[in-house]
């Protein structure tokens, strides 16, 4: 048995079997997750949400990708066929490959590298590349305006999202994500960085194209943003792929700042639940609060969105980045 | 002094974290929505509905083909045909309505001097073809003997009123 596992067909399916471990549970997450959304949102406004499809809708989700996979796949007559086929399943594809580096445990990473930070950052700037193509692919204007918009708003968000995480990376003294949550075995981050905590949450709102930023996709001016060409499976791969990014964005705040999978304190009944279920609890929170914040926000205006990411978040971060390191460098608590 | 207020105010997010209070607190409300197939809200005794033809109590039919509601209704859905019985009572042949073309006023309702045709609380009479729409005089009476109890209390409740 060691002699097959360790020869190289049995490391690819060792490898295999890990990731489908760890996707089939995120593809459940995106899933229920699209159900939790509707059925906060309807808490919020009174409302009672999908409760007929199950018990309590819990089969909700199924039901809506048998309804996606029985429609009508439909490309445009001016489109790119190839192009219009490939973002769809690029934008998927990265949602998923992110998830390789994510440390779910103590050592429950598949590719536990020390780049894994670096890695995470070029995958989501990669998915601005889905959009764009989307947008132009479809040869319509309202997608390649939505896309247009998405891909500014991405980039903006991008940066102060750099300057928070190079913040964490001077308390921590190394890209790999596992150390990060090392780091905070005995304080979470969120407490001694709490004003990046918030900008990082924002702009992941930003990043993900969720509301109160949500511009791409306004209904009211952009029908549907990038996507609005798109149906039956195409659509239903960025919509997953959407959903799988918010649970990533979740899961990188997780780890930069609620302390991935370390209990609240270490001690006796914290201590019993293992790991990647406090990882879960956690996504399952920030997820909880993407959702209120939709409940609770109207959409910003082009113009303050730029001016958010540009004028407050951008110098905000970097003063406090210069003001972390200068505080780290001069009480002697840089990490060796 | 005013404006460090009001940057602390911008900078602590003070008006964001209200209004997020606001949506938790209504999270935990109970819900406003009747949930309609299962559980239905109240109708009124005038409520316009689906139409029926009564009977009297000993099961004879009610209309007398004065064709007072074929005359007043304004959409003309209603098509009557008379012809005296062999008692020599004068009864209709055919009592037509095109639910397709009826507007639902009522006026029906309130030109029939025998209380025959009224409209009940039946709103689910939804169906697939349009042909199921264009109800006959059996129909209609199949209707009026379904919900008979509830018409006769619709009208002594809104006797009052009339």
């Amino acid at each position: 048995m060691d002699g097959f596992l360790a020869s190289p067909i049995g490391i690819l399916a060792i490898t295999v079997a890990q990731t489908l471990a760890l996707l089939v549970p995120v593809l459940i997450a995106v899933a229920y997750l699209t159900l939790a959304e509707r059925k906060v949102l309807a808490a919020m406004q009174l409302r009672r949400g999908p409760n007929v499809v199950g018990p309590f809708g819990l089969l909700q989700p199924f039901a809506d990708a048998l309804k996606m996979l029985m429609k009508e796949t439909i490309i445009p007559s001016g489109a790119n066929r190839f192009l219009f086929v490939l973002a769809p399943m690029l934008l998927f594809m990265l949602a998923m490959i992110a998830w390789a580096v994510i440390p779910v445990q103590d050592g429950w990473a598949i590719a536990d590298i020390n780049v894994g930070i670096l890695y995470l950052f070029a995958v989501s700037s990669l998915g601005v590349y889905g959009v764009i193509i989307a947008g132009w692919a479809s040869n319509s204007k309202y997608a390649f305006l939505g896309a247009l918009r998405s891909a500014a708003q991405m980039v903006s968000y991008e940066v102060s999202i750099g300057f928070v995480i190079v913040t964490v990376l001077l308390c921590v003294g190394s890209l790999n994500l596992s150390d990060v949550v090392r780091a905070q075995e005995r304080v979470w981050f969120f407490i001694p960085l709490f004003p990046m905590f918030i900008i990082f949450f924002i702009s992941a709102l930003a990043e993900t194209n969720r509301a109160p930023f949500d511009l791409p996709e306004g209904e009211s001016e952009l029908v549907a943003g990038f996507f609005v060409e798109y149906s039956s499976m195409s659509f239903a791969l960025f919509f997953l792929g959407e959903y799988a990014n918010m649970i990533l964005m979740s899961a990188l705040t997780t780890i930069l700042f609620l302390g991935g999978w370390h209990p609240p304190m270490h001690m006796e009944p914290f201590t019993w639940i293992p790991g990647f279920v406090w990882f879960a609890l956690k996504i399952a929170l920030l997820l909880f609060v993407f959702i209120w914040v939709r409940a609770t926000f109207p959409r910003y205006r082009y113009d303050q969105l730029m001016r958010l990411g540009w004028k407050v978040f951008l110098p905000f971060s970097l003063v406090w980045l210069v003001l972390t390191a200068a505080v780290l460098k001069l009480a002697g608590w840089l990490p060796a | 002094m005013a404006s460090l207020d009001r940057a602390a105010r911008s900078l602590l997010l003070t008006e964001l974290v209200s209004g997020m209070a606001l949506t938790l607190k209504y999270f935990f409300k109970p819900k406003v929505t009747v949930n309609y197939p299962y559980e239905k809200g109240p109708i009124s005794p005038r409520f316009k509905g689906e139409h029926a033809l009564r009977r009297y109590p000993n099961g004879e039919e009610r209309c007398i083909a004065c064709k007072l509601c074929e005359a007043v209704c304004p959409a003309q859905a209603i098509t009557i045909e008379a012809e005296p019985r062999e008692d020599g009572s004068r009864r209709t042949t055919r009592y037509d309505i095109d639910m397709t073309k009826c507007i639902y006023c009522g006026m029906c309702e309130e030109a029939c001097p025998v209380d025959a045709i009224v409209e009940g609380p039946n709103f689910e009479f939804s169906v697939e073809t349009r042909e199921e729409l264009l109800y006959d005089k059996s129909r209609l009476l199949a209707n009026g003997d379904r919900w008979e109890p509830e018409l006769a209390k619709r009208l002594e409740l809104d006797a009052p009123y009339r």
